[in-house]
């Protein structure tokens, strides 16, 4: 078979990967072709056994003989264990095993870099491991902990960013603060040029606030042995690399591994590793003979399982008077943590707008807190907020309206990659048809309207941009049964994206199939082939092609049993909606189950059941795949509170052919609920004595709640892309987070006139921001304060 | 190069145990922390419990009366997922302040994370698994999976619980009736739009059914 060197990009970094061509892929859809099932509101499937309690998540998983796993972390920032006394631990009636450094095995662990090891003894951020206790129940595990005692020798820690990065800051690791030693640059054309070449230029500093992912069902993990066969129900966005992570660090075969994650309570990039918990839960599952489940708590779960770092972005823009971008510079700072991240934000400022000279420099920098991981959009949402807002500063500068303002910067090619072209862009469908849902042309006379007293209204919007054209590689089974009902086994999960419900809206359309006649497993290894983690918005573009492709397999095949049954040249019959029929007269038709009943007898080399493969091919070369939208905001500011309620977001989004426009909606207004808490609500705080989080809790750490909710609007740009996937469809879950918050606080400028420049955008800020609070409390330091008070940290 | 301090931890952890605190706890009464809209609850315990010796309790759920041994210290919400294996109730935060946990005792909302078992006793609690009769979802229920109220799920029986007992009460509330209702109840997929909507639906299902 021909093979191909592919491109395909997740989270904004490219790959490559040497793929195979498929021969018999089916041709992308036109885009005039009416769908039976694609493209339908459809209700999730797993929805029932949901919304039912039927339905098992991994913390959710109770076995015989199961022994409960706890794990103690360490108390300090930065610190050395000097030595530690597990007896008394050991025993307390009912533990069964204790894991340390002195005692596990001298695993390595990739995931923190070359020298990162499973149990370290020096310890880089609060939370740390130290050890795992195995007990008969989680409150006598509980108790054990604190039973052991550990020496640790404290050492000066760094939580600030910025301050990390000066030479007499405390070192987190090696030599240097900052990762790999220097920052990331990028640059065209010549910045300085285009900034003297401007008619008007702007800067400004943004600072955005570290997010936790939050998850409802926390990291989470049980681990069973069979022989030498294990068995692990992970709450993971990432069954299949999971499977192979955990073989290949436990040493043993792949083939002796299977994940479940059949159902997750959430993971927005905090699950799209293998995690140590998961790997000793399998080394106590194996020591003690019995299966074990490690579960976090709240607390836990806020302090170490990866967060959005936080950014100071300052950007200086350029344009002409006519609007016209001549110059767009980025310089960002952004907390990796205690171990190796990506923490940049430039993506926005580099790719969205038409602009010849650019330039990014990103320092990502190691501080004694918790390792960044991806967070949904990861860099995108806190550089759109700022880009956004300078853009908005030059529109009003050059008095042009910020809608349009964005059209003429408008690009049709990628500029950081050689002016390849997009497969396709509906940015500008977004704009129009947002704006007018909005009501943007009306905005003026509503804000006048409105506007009374304390209470100012403002209107703001901000685009985005984001990847999601997904890759291989990817694997589906199509099995047609007997009776002419079928199962689809397919690579990857559905992590709450309904992910199971459109591949099963793509088998059933290829097949011809009612979708009752359909079902599909995900999120299971031993059933299942191969499929990528669901991060970046890939799992959409990687796996539909690849579930096409396969029941187009298994139609043929099926075809090719009606021919011989109903007595027509094969090119002549077609299967829709349950029935084959024959295309020059669809009257002649029959329900596929009398077609399939048959494959038993009828054909020459009888089967029991059709089979059909399918596998992800390499995307298309030279042309760029990304995925478009448009917010808009009306927001409501209390200049006397200094509070911001969001009114209403119209969300206009392009991302290819929409599967399922009911499933399409919520992830859209999932996302804009999430920037909405980027925007106003959430943020870590660390207090600066001991750099422990002071709000690893659900209280303290505002997620919105329902009565923040505004009204949401989602605007469905379905225009499919034959060229980016014989499916044509793109990712979407998470474009509609990015650009939330720069309409909201393009808004927020538009009632005040003022910029709240640092998110989240609470009432203290906001009056900050109108010289109406006191400024923070002054202490001898070097670099005056950024944040409300000296006390805390809010990177 | 700066100075560094020894520090000896003997007790390590950060967090104090709320089971420890409880565990000796005496006879009396309790109250359930709960949601803001809930009466307190006064119960009365028969004997001294105290410690961590497991005592017999009985907790009637959905209908059925189960008999088990139970640590005072044991919360609800972990007796009925641990001990009766009905784990549609979810365990979130486990310290009141997300409402993944809430169920019903006597028609009222409550966190059961946030209740002891042994205070359960003597009153009619329902769980999610209580609503679906027969394998038929209660139009609640209905109304969820139509309007895609749900997204990865782990809200979703708190919610729906949450609700219940406010439609068993009102048969036409408002929108912001609803967002009441459900204040108590966090969702971090940002689903709140929609399960409006279905219970806005339900309300109607019911009053018309």
């Amino acid at each position: 078979m021909a093979k191909k060197k592919t491109i395909y990009e997740v989270d904004g970094v490219f790959y490559e990967a040497v793929v195979e061509v498929p021969e018999n892929e089916p041709q992308a859809w036109d885009a005039e072709a009416t769908m039976a099932v694609l493209g339908k509101p459809m209700s999730r499937v797993d929805g029932p056994d949901k919304v039912s309690g039927r339905a098992k998540y991994t913390y959710d998983i109770n076995l015989p003989r199961m022994l409960w796993a706890k794990v103690l972390r360490s108390p300090q920032a930065h610190a050395r264990i000097v030595s530690m006394d597990t007896s008394r631990a050991e025993a307390l009636p009912g533990v069964k095993a204790v894991l340390t450094h002195k005692n596990a095995p001298d695993m390595p662990w990739p995931f923190h870099g070359q020298d990162g090891k499973l149990f370290n003894t020096t310890l880089r951020y609060p939370g740390e491991e130290v050890a795992v206790v195995a007990a008969v129940d989680e409150h006598i595990a509980a108790d054990a902990l604190a039973l052991i005692d550990v020496e640790y020798d404290e050492m000066p820690f760094v939580l600030n960013p910025e301050k990390a990065l000066e030479s007499e800051a405390p070192k987190v690791r090696g030599e240097s603060n900052l990762q790999q030693g220097r920052p990331s640059v990028y640059a065209r054309g010549d910045v300085e040029k285009g900034l003297a070449e401007a008619d008007v230029v702007v800067e400004q500093t943004f600072h955005s606030q570290v997010q936790v992912h939050a998850c409802l069902e926390s990291h989470v993990s049980v681990a069973q042995w069979s022989g030498d066969k294990l068995t692990v129900w992970d709450s993971t966005q990432a069954v299949h690399p999971v499977r192979e992570q955990l073989a290949q660090l436990l040493g043993i075969p792949i083939g002796n591994v299977r994940i479940i994650s059949q159902y997750s309570g959430g993971g927005f990039g905090s699950k799209l590793w293998l995690n140590k918990h998961t790997v000793i839960a399998a080394l106590l599952a194996r020591q003690t003979g019995r299966p074990v489940k490690i579960a976090f708590d709240r607390e836990e779960e806020a302090m170490t399982m990866g967060n959005r770092p936080s950014n100071v972005m300052t950007i200086k823009a350029g344009c002409k008077r006519d609007g016209t971008l001549t110059a767009l510079f980025l310089k960002s700072v952004g907390g990796v943590g205690a171990y190796p991240a990506g923490a940049g934000c430039g993506t926005p400022l580099r790719e969205i707008y038409s602009c010849p000279n650019v330039k990014t420099e990103e320092y990502n920098v190691f501080i004694n807190a918790d390792q960044a991981r991806p967070h949904r959009a990861p860099g995108h949402v806190q550089g759109t907020f700022a880009l956004e807002q300078v853009i908005d500063m030059l529109a009003e500068k050059c008095g042009i309206d910020p809608v349009e303002f964005r059209r003429k910067n408008y690009s049709s090619v990628d500029q950081t990659r050689n002016n390849i072209p997009y497969s396709s862009k509906g940015l500008d469908r977004c704009y129009s048809e947002g704006a007018a849902r909005f009501g943007w042309a009306e905005r003026m006379a509503r804000k006048q309207q409105f506007s009374q007293g304390a209470k100012k209204r403002g209107y703001g919007m901000a685009t985005q941009i984001w990847g999601g054209g997904g890759g291989p590689p990817g694997y589906a089974i199509v099995k047609i049964n007997f009776d002419g009902t079928a199962n689809v086994l397919c690579g990857a999960q559905d992590i709450g994206s309904a992910t199971r419900t459109s591949f099963l809206q793509v088998a059933a359309e290829e097949l011809g199939m009612k979708p009752e006649q359909v079902t599909l497993a995900m999120g299971d290894t031993e059933t299942c082939p191969y499929g990528p983690g669901s991060g970046g918005s890939r799992t959409v573009p990687s796996m539909a092609p690849a579930v096409r492709m396969a029941a187009a397999d298994a139609k043929r095949q099926m075809l090719d049993l009606a021919s011989r049954v109903m007595k027509l040249p094969v090119e002549r019959l077609e299967a829709r909606e349950g029935f084959i029929f024959d295309k020059e007269n669809p009257s002649t038709r029959s329900p596929i189950r009398d077609i399939t009943s048959k494959m038993r007898t009828e054909w020459e080399s009888p089967q029991s059941q059709i089979i059909g493969q399918g596998f992800r091919g390499p995307n298309p070369d030279d042309v760029a795949l990304n995925t478009w939208g448009a917010q808009f905001a009306e927001v409501e500011v209390d200049t006397d509170t200094g509070e911001v309620r969001v009114l209403r977001i119209v969300a206009a989004h392009e991302c290819g052919r929409i599967i399922n426009p009911l499933t399409a909606t919520s992830q859209i207004e999932g996302g804009v609920i999430q920037g909405i808490g980027f925007a106003l609500f959430e943020q870590r705080v660390l207090n600066n004595a001991t750099g422990r989080m002071v709000n690893a809790n659900l209280r303290d750490y505002k997620l919105p709640s329902a009565c923040d909710i505004p009204e949401i609007e989602s605007v469905l740009v379905d225009i499919p892309d034959p060229k980016a996937n014989s499916v044509g469809a793109k990712g979407l879950g998470e474009p509609p987070i990015i650009p939330t918050a720069g309409a909201i606080a393009n808004a927020v400028y538009d009632a005040l006139d003022v910029r709240v420049a640092e998110t989240p955008m609470t009432p203290d800020r906001v009056l900050r921001a109108l010289g109406k609070a006191p400024p923070p409390k002054q202490r001898a330091r070097r670099a005056p304060p950024t944040t409300l008070s000296q006390e805390v940290t809010y990177a | 190069m700066p100075a560094r301090r020894k520090r000896s931890t003997k007790k390590n952890g950060f967090h104090l145990s709320r089971r420890r605190f409880l565990q000796g706890v005496g006879a009396g009464t309790a109250a359930a922390v709960a949601a803001p809209h809930l009466a307190t609850a006064q119960l009365q315990i028969d004997e001294e419990v105290a410690g961590q010796e497991r005592v017999p309790i009985k907790l009637k759920v959905n209908g059925t009366t189960y008999r088990l041994s139970a640590e005072p210290r044991w919360t609800l919400l972990d007796v009925l997922r641990n001990q009766l294996d009905l784990t549609g109730t979810k365990r979130v935060c486990d310290r009141g302040e997300c409402g993944a946990c809430t169920v019903l005792r006597n028609g009222q909302p409550i966190y059961s994370c946030m209740t002891l078992a042994i205070e359960a006793q003597s009153t009619d609690l329902e769980t999610i698994e209580g609503l679906s009769q027969g394998g038929r979802l209660h139009p609640l229920q209905e109304a969820f999976v139509k309007h895609d109220a749900l997204q990865c799920g782990f809200c979703t029986p708190g919610m729906v619980m949450s609700l219940k007992a406010m439609l068993d009460k009102k048969t036409n509330p408002t929108l912001d009736e609803v967002k009441g209702a459900i204040s108590g109840n966090l969702c971090k997929c940002g689903t709140y739009t929609k399960i409006f909507r279905a219970a806005l639906d339900a309300a109607a299902t019911l009053r018309g059914a």
